[in-house]
């Protein structure tokens, strides 16, 4: 994990010093979001019995591996300052899709790449109605959230089984390092995926011309950066990164429904920005991101150990939850700054 | 003529309209209004009620834009708005009484004062970005409203609050002139003093109107006050309207639309200069939008393709980008070879 972690090589260093500051500032919030992670963790063990379980921490991954792929897509889309309210509804769609063509009696080989190709080409409409005829990301998203749930619910407004052999075989695989100690293939695709993001976002030209759009686009575009094209490839991105997200679901759900994955939007961009991302773009990494998914299951996992919670504390304890980690993140930031 | 299509409420006003006349062919009376009982009836004042949550929402929502904000919290504060006060009407020994009634208005009105205070203290204050601090209360709110009604439907049967969401005045619906009042303070208030000069220059650039002694962070709070209290009000009619609280109904999702309005009616998202005008054309606009499907007969599932069909045609039409590249296509077609 190393490797997601190392600062990004555009800024200016003119001594050695102020090098060392500014990376120290721009890991302050990834650095708070991981020590909340563990005191976090530390709370649930000591006050739960089993909770220290190997088992229970592999589960958080298990539980929201679509998550994690979903929201690391929407991070390159936050890393340029935009925003992707989509994704919810593609990450349904797909399940949808999938459940159907598999049901009509498709073969899995075929409906894999449609399905993900499906997504990319929204995201490939979605960005390119955003850079070339200028409207607002949030309202191009909100118009593209309102299309793919409006598709999924005209396809089938019933849940779908899925019964394919391949879903099934990869629903049922687990990955075992010790008896009881397992992750599923699900963990595996999302582990890849991350890696691969973190990558193309700290080593790539692309990456790089994503944080300096977040940066100042007018600027990136001076320098002559291909802004626009970058632009429609975060987007891009994006949509595949949902549809491979609702196939992950899918498997994970073993079903397709269009209100599969209602208001995953908003823990995706919460996520994103526990993890330290700014929503204005420009600063922020993907190890963060992975982060933010961990705790948003942590605190799933600890309401889910306490057991005595009905639905509606559920919401307010992540409310609660949501509110003193944002505010002790801008604390320390703060006081970093 | 150009004048009139460059005015930036045509497109949207030419869309309400299209939309309108296009209910005749399926209602013939569509247009016709009727005095039944000294109360005006007719589909156009069925417009304008079922819309007045929306407009309410929306006037609150392009304040908080206008200052560069964005409240995501507005369903959740209708809810519990309408929650506490059915729960105070339903304790009343006498459900006629009318002090009864406006104490539990009043009690709704004066805690949505404190969750505005909440919300714009998090952004002013704190300095959450405020999609962020906002999203804490839409989930916590949620929470709240059910854990307030322990997550049943509160029914009452009380014809002096029956009156604010169903009820005539002067021939005119209640809710309807409730929503006049709060549009006509409003402009007065933001058009006739320096107020809304004011909340467009923090809006703009808050370090520069600090700068120049405007005092951003109380004009900041009060964006976010007005917007829980329109938000609250609106909670009432809703809930006054088919008298009962449903903490789970109520709200859900108005957000997105009230956004979407906001921008219809020509408010940037990034703050600055608002349209007031604007945005309630743009919430009567969505609500006709839903009552067409009804009046034409489209099948609920596909309402909300129609709605992305209709929200992608209209941004499409307002993006100059779009409209240049349309009309130079139709220049060159139609110029000699």
């Amino acid at each position: 994990m190393t490797a997601v972690t190392s600062p990004p090589r555009t800024a200016p260093p003119t001594s050695a010093a102020r090098r060392r500051r500014w990376a120290d500032r721009r890991h302050v919030p990834v650095l708070v979001t991981l020590a909340l992670l563990v005191g976090m963790y530390g709370t649930g063990v000591a006050n739960y019995e089993n909770f220290s379980d190997t088992q229970v921490l592999l589960n958080v991954f298990v539980d929201n591996a679509f998550l994690l792929v979903v929201a690391a897509g929407m991070t390159f889309v936050i890393l340029t300052g935009g925003i992707d309210l989509s994704v919810g509804a593609v990450v349904a769609l797909t399940t949808v899709v999938a459940a159907t063509l598999l049901h009509a009696g498709w073969p899995a080989a075929v409906v894999l790449p449609l399905v993900l190709l499906m997504g990319t080409l929204l995201g490939l409409g979605m960005g390119a109605v955003i850079h070339y005829f200028k409207v607002e990301p949030f309202i191009a998203t909100l118009a593209g959230m309102f299309l793919a749930r409006g598709l999924s619910l005209l396809i089938n407004r019933n849940s779908i089984p899925i019964t394919d052999p391949f879903w099934t075989a990869m629903a049922q695989k687990r990955i075992r390092f010790a008896p009881g100690i397992f992750i599923s293939t699900s963990v595996v695709i999302a582990l890849v995926v991350v890696l691969v993001a973190a990558y193309v976002l700290a080593y790539t030209r692309f990456g790089r011309t994503v944080y300096a759009i977040g940066g100042n686009a007018d600027s990136a575009l001076l320098m002559g950066l291909p802004v626009g094209r970058t632009r429609i490839a975060v987007y891009t991105v994006s949509g595949f990164c949902s549809s491979l997200g609702g196939v992950l679901l899918s498997f994970y759900m073993l079903s397709g429904y269009s209100l599969h994955a209602q208001g995953m939007e908003l823990d995706a961009i919460a996520a994103v920005v526990i993890g330290g991302v700014l929503l204005t773009g420009g600063s922020g990494y993907l190890f963060g991101t992975v982060l933010g998914v961990l705790l948003l299951g942590l605190i799933q996992t600890i309401i889910t150990f306490q057991g005595t919670l009905s639905s509606w504390w559920t919401k307010i304890v992540i409310g609660i939850l949501l509110f003193g980690f944002i505010v002790l993140q801008r604390l320390v930031t703060r006081r970093a700054r | 003529m150009t004048a009139l299509t460059r005015h930036r409420l045509f497109w949207p006003a030419a869309v309400l309209v299209v939309l309108l006349v296009s209910n005749v062919f399926f209602a013939p009376r569509f247009f016709s209004i009727t005095v039944h009982d000294g109360h005006l009836y007719g589909s156009l004042i069925d417009v304008l009620r079922s819309s007045t949550p929306l407009v309410l929402v929306a006037l609150g929502m392009t304040v908080v834009i206008a200052t560069g904000g964005i409240d995501l919290s507005v369903g959740s504060v209708m809810a519990i708005a309408g929650a506490v006060a059915c729960l105070m009407i339903g304790d009343l020994p006498n459900q006629d009484s009318v002090g009864g009634v406006l104490l539990a208005v009043a009690a709704a009105i004066g805690l949505a004062v404190v969750l505005g205070l909440w919300n714009g203290v998090l952004v002013s204050v704190i300095g959450i970005q405020p999609i962020i601090a906002t999203l804490i209360l839409m989930v916590a709110g949620r929470g709240i409203a059910q854990l307030l009604t322990s997550g049943q439907i509160i029914n009452v049967s009380s014809p002096p609050f029956r009156v604010i969401g169903a009820g005539y005045f002067l021939a005119l619906p209640v809710s309807v002139l409730i929503v006049a009042a709060v549009v006509a303070i409003a402009v007065v208030l933001t058009r006739r003093s320096a107020l809304g000069v004011l909340v467009e220059a923090v809006g703009a650039s808050p370090t520069a109107s600090r700068l120049a002694g405007i005092r951003a962070r109380g004009l900041t709070i009060m964006a976010y006050v007005f917007a829980a209290v329109c938000a609250a009000v609106a909670g009432l009619i809703f809930s006054s309207n088919v008298a009962s609280a449903d903490s789970n109904a109520a709200g859900n999702l108005i957000e997105l639309d009230a956004i979407l309005a906001v921008v219809i009616g020509g408010t940037a998202l990034t703050g600055g200069r608002f349209s007031l005008a604007g945005s309630v054309l743009g919430a009567v606009l969505i609500s006709a939008l839903d009552i067409t499907t009804y009046t034409i007969g489209i099948p609920a599932e596909t309402t909300l393709l129609f709605k992305a069909v209709v929200v992608v045609v209209l941004c499409l039409s307002q993006s100059a980008a779009f409209r240049a590249v349309v009309l130079r296509r139709r220049r060159t077609a139609g110029a000699p070879a």
